[in-house]
């Protein structure tokens, strides 16, 4: 609907070299549906996973600190972190890449995510907090003497980890069925769903909603009853992080493969054509809408155990438009680009905070600005033109 | 005030009926024999003993001639000192002789000079007080009475209820006599006979001034032991009724400030958000940096303050006159560059145009960061902008409010001016409808849409400029309204100046008038739920574009 991208190309990347080994075909001679990868991306996911599955607990927990190869804590928790954001991208880049709806609202589903498993977390601190109290310490703070009935069960991970899904599913689902029902769409709906996490990072502020206020959950101390900062703890996350990132990839490419990927590309370039045909957009976008905040839930909720906190700053609404940046750096409409966009800008993010904090801002500001305009379609957009010019000796004007 | 009556009422209650009681028998002794005073009633005054002290000073009170009148001024004007043989003193004007209070003698200037100003408790102190306004209250001169009653009122003490009395039998100017009245009733609440205390209550209640909330209030409670304060039940109905007519009347003021403030809301969201339906609505162009644009209104303001300030100090006041201007040609400036180095190339694509200006409101941001400092710089008001109108009791309308409520509609007015009835406003509305067409018929669409764009910032401007004059200027200033005048736009239709006139004053005033029951905070989360729900039945906003070009 937004721009009508060269979607044709994209959608056989990683398709079968021989047309002919596959035959089924979907009516009316669409193309066969394209494998899940093709055999060269299986073996270099299989590499990546070999390497980091062995290479990291060696480096983390084996080498000595002294060895130059050795992963510090600092590095495993940047490490993790950028792969929870390229999750996030992921989750953004389902609706806003296949499906043309731009949220800028993605900070919330994350940010409840984290505070699912924060509470669990607040939870396991038990007795160690600085009052020594079954509550955790701000509610003691507060003078509160009894959980809210919400905080009731969050003391068994499974269930936190139950309301990591449903948690925001459920946000997502009732918000999207109201949207996308009065055919809320394009701008109007980037709006909305601002407003949206602007609404909730207010009402996470007050201290009254039972989530910490300001300060949010931090000062954790067990997960699963093991000590959080042990290097064997970070090493387990980081991996569960990895995993997670490489399902929700293999996931995210099953959906836009499926037939039901198909129409909701078709819902992101012509709509009002679809619904000619006889389809309702409804169920379609409502389903990705809803697998993308749950993935975002997930990514919020392996975030705040690696970084140690979570409060309502994360989804203040500039946090969710980083988000789009990052699947507009790496290419929208693809699923490696949004991976690639959230490491690179956020890697950059690291590098100027470091050391030109005052420059941070302009620099994103300046992606914000020439990314649309030189690079429409991201860095994978860049691979893609480079791959055309190597392989045809004129290229297309 | 307030506290002084509380005293009264609360704390004082028992000790001023006392003080009643006793002034009351002195009167009654001492008043018919005018005479000079006596060194033993004035020697108290000298001591360190403050219940006799007190008890001096109501004698004083009770004695009411000339003697002691100009006694009590003195105290009053801590004109007053004692020697060590304790012999009470009063300074004269000049600060140098002094005479004896009881005798009116002068006494020597080496005695006078070594004297000790007395000292007097708060209590005392405004007893004393009270005391010459009650004195003064015989006076034949009206215009003095009339500073007395006004004095007493706003401190009314049980003890000069026989001054009260005597005056209230001797008045005979009306406006006058119906103060008297009031005070009196103020004074008498406590009285012993029930009559009178009906009588005063009712004429308490009929004040309608919202301070006797405070006298009133203790007739109708309980006290500890669970007694009535007031033994009789028509006492406290007449205060029940009081108290039920300056409720009505705090409700009445209540709803009136609501709907002020929700005016006063309204037309700042009116000023933020006008621009961007000029810019949203009319051209399509979805503009994250509007706030910023306010932000530099706001900024050009505080550099013309500063620079009026500096080299003509004399024209503070009028400084505004230059700054609107400045802050609409700094924004429209900055606008039309944004627009011609950036927006232009994505127009056609607004998801895209809303994520490059986001990247150019934190650019705009971290600049003026950079400029100016990350803290909040400081804009004074004009002076004839501070204080305000008083309309009601306990309700003050600004002057600064009510200058950007009447500002807000000044810059509807020309900017509806600008769309209907010039050539430019002909050719946006025309691009609005059909740019293609209006591209055939020769209208240059591009310029058309440059203009249209610095037009709205300059708008925007405008609004950061009244902004500054009410709120804090920080580089974050345009974040705090962005959402809000988006949704006053999505609230009243997109390219409908009208639409966004009542968005604006709609969410304001429905924003104020939650604001009372559920705090700020609940309050901003329910204005947003309710947008959303109302544009689930309509989609295009209160006013939606009619026709074809409803859907592009």
């Amino acid at each position: 609907m937004t721009s009508a991208t060269s979607t044709s190309t994209r959608h056989t990347l990683g398709a079968p070299h021989n047309p002919g080994e596959r035959t089924e075909t979907y009516a009316l001679g669409l193309p066969a549906r394209p494998a899940l990868l093709s055999p060269r991306a299986w073996l270099a996911l299989i590499v990546l996973i070999l390497v980091i599955g062995v290479g990291v607990p060696l480096c983390a927990l084996v080498l000595p600190q002294s060895s130059a190869l050795h992963l510090s804590a600092y590095a495993m928790t940047l490490g993790g972190k950028l792969m929870c954001y390229a999750i996030a991208a992921l989750a953004l880049d389902l609706v806003w890449g296949y499906c043309g709806i731009l949220s800028l609202g993605h900070g919330l589903f994350f940010a409840l995510g984290g505070y699912a498993i924060g509470m669990y977390l607040m939870r396991e601190i038990g007795h160690d907090g600085k009052y020594g109290s079954d509550l955790p310490d701000f509610m003691v703070f507060l003078d509160w003497h009894a959980l809210p009935w919400y905080w009731q069960g969050t003391e068994h991970l499974w269930y936190a980890l139950s309301l990591v899904v449903l948690v925001p599913a459920v946000v997502a689902w009732i918000f999207g069925f109201f949207t996308f029902r009065s055919r809320v769409k394009g701008v109007y709906l980037s709006i909305i769903t601002q407003a949206m996490t602007f609404a909730a990072m207010l009402l996470f502020y007050r201290n009254e909603t039972g989530f910490g206020g300001n300060n949010g959950f931090t000062d954790f101390k067990r997960i699963a009853g093991m000590p959080i900062t042990h290097p064997g703890t970070r090493t387990v996350l980081f991996l569960l992080t990895f995993a997670v990132l490489v399902l929700a990839f293999l996931a995210a490419r099953a959906i836009v493969t499926s037939k039901l990927g198909r129409v909701v590309t078709a819902v992101r370039d012509g709509e009002t054509r679809l619904m000619f045909l006889g389809y309702s957009p409804l169920g379609y976008k409502l389903f990705v809408w809803t697998i993308s905040a749950i993935l975002c839930g997930i990514a919020g909720a392996l975030y705040v155990p690696q970084v140690g906190i979570i409060n309502p700053s994360e989804m203040s609404p500039g946090n969710s438009i980083e988000m789009a940046i990052w699947v507009a750096v790496g290419g929208r409409g693809t699923l490696i680009g949004p991976i690639i966009g959230a490491f690179a800008v956020n890697g950059a993010k690291s590098f100027f905070t470091a050391h030109f904090a005052e420059y941070w801002l302009f620099f994103l500001g300046l992606m914000f600005v020439l990314v649309p305009l030189l690079l429409p379609n991201g860095i994978m957009g860049l691979f893609e033109l480079l791959k055309n010019r190597l392989t045809t000796r004129n290229p297309r004007p | 005030m307030v506290l002084s009556l509380k005293r009264f009422a609360h704390a004082g209650a028992r000790r001023a009926l006392g003080a009643c009681t006793l002034s009351l028998a002195l009167f009654a002794v001492l008043c018919p024999a005018a005479h000079a005073l006596e060194p033993a009633d004035v020697a108290p005054l000298a001591g360190d003993d403050f219940d006799a002290k007190s008890a001096a000073i109501d004698k004083l009170i009770a004695t009411h001639d000339a003697a002691s009148l100009a006694l009590l001024k003195a105290l009053a004007e801590d004109n007053v000192t004692a020697t060590d043989s304790g012999e009470v003193l009063v300074q004269d004007a000049d600060g140098q002789s002094a005479h004896d209070a009881a005798t009116g003698k002068a006494v020597a200037a080496n005695v006078a000079t070594s004297a000790q100003p007395i000292t007097l408790n708060n209590l005392q102190r405004s007893k004393v007080a009270g005391a010459v306004s009650g004195l003064q209250l015989d006076s034949p001169d009206l215009a003095t009475r009339r500073a007395a009653i006004a004095a007493l009122l706003k401190n009314p003490d049980p003890a000069m209820k026989p001054m009260i009395d005597a005056a209230r039998a001797k008045e005979t100017d009306p406006a006058l006599k119906r103060r008297l009245d009031t005070l009196w009733a103020m004074t008498a609440l406590h009285d012993p006979n029930a009559a009178t205390r009906l009588e005063a209550a009712k004429l308490v209640a009929a004040r309608h001034d919202l301070d006797m909330y405070e006298l009133l209030r203790p007739l109708v409670a309980k006290n500890a032991s669970g007694a009535w304060n007031e033994p009789d039940a028509d006492v406290r109905a007449a205060a029940q009724q009081g108290i039920a007519a300056l409720d009505a009347i705090q409700r009445r003021s209540e709803i009136a400030g609501t709907l002020f403030a929700g005016l006063s809301l309204g037309s700042v969201l009116l000023l933020a958000a006008l621009g961007l339906a000029i810019t949203y609505g009319l051209i399509g162009v979805i503009n994250m940096a509007h706030g910023e644009f306010l932000m530099i209104g706001a900024y050009a303001t505080y550099v013309v303050q500063t620079l009026v300030q500096r080299y003509a100090p004399g024209a503070f006041d009028w400084y505004p006159l230059f700054a609107i201007p400045a802050s609409f040609v700094a924004a429209a400036l900055v606008g039309a560059v944004i627009e011609r180095l950036v927006i232009r190339h994505l127009y056609g694509r607004p998801l895209e145009t809303l994520l490059t200006t986001f990247g150019i409101s934190l650019i705009l941001i971290q600049a003026t960061r950079m400029i100016f400092g990350a803290q909040n710089v400081e804009v004074e008001n004009p002076s004839w902008m501070s204080g305000g109108v008083t309309v009601m009791q306990n309700l003050i309308l600004p002057y600064n409010r009510l200058a950007i409520l009447a500002f807000s509609l000044i810059v509807v007015g020309i900017a509806w001016a600008v769309l209907t009835k010039t050539r430019l406003g002909l050719f946006v509305r025309a691009v609005t409808q059909n740019r293609r067409m209006a591209a055939c018929v020769g209208v240059r669409t591009a310029r058309v849409d440059a203009w249209a764009f610095a037009f709205g910032a300059g708008v925007a401007g405008l609004g950061g400029c009244a902004l500054s004059q009410i709120g804090n200027v920080g580089p974050d200033l345009g974040q705090s309204y962005i959402i809000d005048s988006f949704m006053a736009v999505v609230l009243g239709g997109v390219g409908q100046i009208a639409g966004t006139v009542i968005g604006g004053f709609g969410l304001g005033l429905v924003s104020k008038a939650i604001e009372p029951f559920w705090g700020a905070v609940l309050a901003k989360i329910a204005v947003l739920v309710l947008i959303v729900l109302f544009i689930q039945k309509r989609p295009q906003g209160l006013f939606a574009l009619k026709g074809r070009s409803a859907e592009a």
